[in-house]
């Protein structure tokens, strides 16, 4: 019994686990996968008094179309989000992302929501979410609310969330005509995490570059947007070497967070490496 | 203390747990299916994989009430009236293990990648045994037993033609 005393509590709907957390507030955790609260829990990093399941929840799991964006209950498995054949033909970046997190039996338990919401500073979906301009839905005591993905990640393994707040789904808005996505990652060879992941969307009209999100993971204290990046895209020629001398921007103006596994000019040098990558890839499914 | 009801290998059982205990505790200490085992205790290695509702997952990653009114598989449940499963058996033939500890992971997480994909090839039946560690066979013989299970399934050679063995004999 590695994991401090706790009461487990299952919630049956999105608004019972809201009141479960209205109840027992700062001693109370979110369980969805679990893959990483519960690690964190046998190791007593985390001790909460109280675990809300939310895990089962009917319809806080599931994918949609609806008005122009794919929506993703907080709730879905990695597993399901690469298995998915509607999410591979809309927004290949993230069944590509889901598909590489982790391994196989951490795909079938831990979830987009509780990716996001726990904002690990290496995590891959929350860049994707940045990429890919989500919408990140909420319900607290307050009713339900939505934040930009951009507004979300605040710092560390911090999000805009409420402590009183579930995460309820991620609305991906649907790119035009002429986008293409992608995400390319260089994972921490034992535990997968990401030492850089870089998700990147393009839209291309005319050979030329008309929209561009790009964003890091692993890098810094949270997922970025690499704004010198996408500002190096805009209007340009989406062609090899206008992609190159953008993804030489990887890095600019980016604090990175402090690792020991290798130096800091090799973490930029494959910051720029990956970006070039994404961007090419990206570009070629736009068409462009 | 929580009541949980769930079917393990088919069979249902109904306990009153500590929140806090892990799946492959309850598993290992209430039911006595010590077949799955603790290897990194980190949810690195995957030693103790099961299947959670048709999926492979990390039993020491898993709390026991998370899979209240679930159905759990553990390789205990994998041979069928004395018949090795033909994933066993391939493992059997192909030298799939020395130490054997890493094997019950290895068997429960290739089923779980046979339910979702039967004819995986070579690179899928490693990228399927990613979370899963052996320190032993270098892997080689683990993905040939893997085929040779894919192989005698397809071709429905495995439980008609295969000798009859009891699981343990020699």
């Amino acid at each position: 019994m590695y994991p401090a005393p706790f009461e487990y509590h299952r919630a049956a709907s999105a608004q019972d686990a809201v009141a479960l957390l209205g109840k027992y507030g700062d001693e109370a955790k979110l369980l969805a996968g679990g893959q990483s609260l519960l690690p964190l829990m046998k190791l007593r990093f985390a001790q909460p008094r109280h675990l809300i399941d939310v895990r089962r929840i009917q319809g806080l799991s599931g994918i949609r179309e609806e008005k122009g964006m794919l929506v993703v209950g907080a709730a879905t498995p990695y597993a399901t989000l690469a298995a998915s054949a509607l999410v591979q033909a809309k927004l290949p970046m993230l069944s590509e992302a889901a598909a590489q997190i982790g391994d196989p039996q951490v795909r079938n338990m831990g979830t987009l929501g509780g990716s996001l919401a726990h904002a690990d500073p290496a995590g891959d979906l929350p860049a994707v979410a940045l990429a890919l301009a989500a919408e990140i839905a909420a319900l607290g005591p307050r009713g339900a609310r939505t934040v930009h993905a951009d507004d979300f990640f605040v710092e560390l393994m911090t999000t805009a969330l409420a402590p009183d707040e579930l995460l309820t789904e991620v609305r991906f808005p649907l790119p035009p005509a002429g986008s293409g996505g992608a995400y390319e990652k260089y994972p921490n060879p034992a535990s997968r995490y990401a030492l850089v992941g870089v998700a990147a969307q393009l839209t291309v009209a005319g050979g030329k570059v008309t929209a561009a999100r790009v964003a890091t993971t692993g890098l810094a204290t949270k997922p970025l947007r690499a704004l010198a990046v996408e500002a190096a895209l805009q209007g340009k020629a989406a062609d090899a070497a206008s992609l190159a001398a953008a993804a030489e921007k990887a890095t600019d103006g980016l604090k990175l967070r402090a690792a020991a596994q290798m130096p800091d000019a090799y973490r930029r040098s494959l910051a720029v490496t990956f970006t070039a990558r994404a961007l090419t890839r990206a570009a070629k499914r736009a068409g462009g | 203390m929580a009541r949980i009801s769930l079917k393990v290998n088919g069979t249902q059982h109904v306990h009153e747990v500590e929140p806090r205990m892990l799946l492959v505790h309850y598993l290992r200490e209430v039911l006595s299916l010590t077949g799955t085992h603790v290897g990194c205790d980190t949810s690195q290695c995957g030693a103790c994989t099961v299947l959670l509702d048709g999926k492979a997952v990390k039993a020491c990653s898993v709390l026991a009430v998370q899979a209240d009114g679930s159905e759990v598989k553990t390789v205990e449940g994998l041979a069928q009236d004395g018949r090795l499963h033909p994933l066993q058996e391939g493992f059997w033939e192909e030298h799939g293990l020395q130490c054997g500890f890493c094997t019950p992971g290895m068997l429960m997480a290739a089923y779980g990648l046979l339910q979702s994909n039967p004819h995986p090839d070579e690179h899928a039946i490693r990228a399927g045994l990613e979370g899963n560690l052996c320190r032993c066979t270098g892997y080689h013989n683990i993905v040939k037993a893997v085929q040779h299970a894919t192989k005698t399934m397809a071709e429905g050679t495995s439980k008609t033609a295969a000798p009859a063995r009891t699981v343990g004999a020699a």
